[in-house]
């Protein structure tokens, strides 16, 4: 069995953040027309960050990386609360949350 | 293979096909669903990380709170689905190819850089906690982020509430406070001079 199995290393951690990262960037690129999904996506992409905050905290004994996890997690809450309010607002006026529709600042 | 090792990875394929779900799936209730799932698994994995505190945190704060509000949300709206899902097609080969060349490369770094060479080790001693040792960092060397934290919390509140208000229906019933305090003795009780009736005799 390769070395990839027999113990777990930073490379592992980080690995799977990337592949998280990467996920939420084609989930962006798929649904580019559902804010909701796209809400979604973004907040995937903090978890493949925080993921590796978390991975690098955990490797290098240094207590900042899940400090600033924390703060992102505050953040995200934040982020999600105000997102989904635009949404519903946008939803009220509007009757949909098609991004394609949204365009009342083209010049 | 240890314990760990196979914990790893089976969290780390839930996770994965979890976030595959997420932005493929058609209806966003199930997205939103899957989203609760990779949050569960990833704090399964920090877990393993021995981040307790923000493990539990995650599960609290997001599958909890934030989750729940994605569901309420979404089942709030009545969203047409068949326009929203138009060119998920067109743009599946771009976003297929974004996506590898982005892991491509971030995998490049990560795996030439020596990151493979740190071993996760032993761990925390027994008796370790690691929320105490994070609450001891909070309240001493990270208090004034700590504090502007909660402002912005609490900035959120105030903004999400302000956005989705709809102030007053007319008609509706209402209390006027400033009206109620103002309220004097007066326009409550009225004296009425009655003379006095002998009882018996009125009963008679």
């Amino acid at each position: 069995m390769s070395a990839y199995f027999t113990e777990l290393t930073l490379a592992h951690f980080l690995t799977l953040g990337a592949i998280l990262f990467s996920l939420s960037v084609a989930g962006i690129f798929l649904n580019r027309k559902n804010v909701i999904i796209l809400l979604m996506a973004i907040e995937l992409m903090l978890l493949a960050v925080n993921m590796n905050f978390v991975a690098f905290s955990r490797f290098h004994g240094n207590a900042d990386g899940q400090v600033f996890v924390f703060f992102i997690l505050t953040v995200a809450a934040a982020e999600a609360a105000i997102g989904l309010a635009i949404l519903v607002v946008l939803f009220r006026n509007r009757n949909t949350i098609n991004v394609a529709e949204l365009d009342d600042l083209k010049g | 293979m240890s314990i760990q090792v196979l914990v790893f990875y089976l969290f780390g394929t839930l996770l994965t096909l979890s976030a595959l779900a997420v932005i493929t799936v058609r209806n966003p209730v199930y997205a939103a669903l899957f989203l609760v799932l990779a949050f569960f698994t990833s704090a399964g994995i920090w877990m393993l990380l021995e981040v307790e505190f923000l493990a539990i945190t995650l599960v609290l704060v997001y599958v909890g709170a934030v989750m729940v509000l994605f569901l309420f949300v979404v089942m709030m709206l009545d969203i047409n689905l068949d326009r929203l899902r138009e060119g998920f097609a067109r743009y599946l080969p771009v976003g297929i190819l974004v996506a590898l060349v982005m892991a491509g490369e971030l995998l490049l770094i990560i795996w030439t850089k020596g990151a493979q060479n740190l071993v996760l080790d032993e761990g925390n001693p027994d008796g370790f906690s690691n929320t105490a040792y994070l609450g001891e960092r909070l309240y001493t060397q990270y208090l004034y982020p700590f504090e502007i934290a909660a402002v912005i919390l609490l900035v959120a509140i105030v903004a999400a509430i302000a956005l989705t208000h709809r102030g007053r229906r007319e008609g509706g019933r209402y209390q006027d406070p400033a009206r109620q305090v103002q309220v004097k003795k007066d326009d409550r009780v009225r004296v009425i001079s009655m003379p006095a009736v002998d009882q018996k005799e009125s009963d008679a």
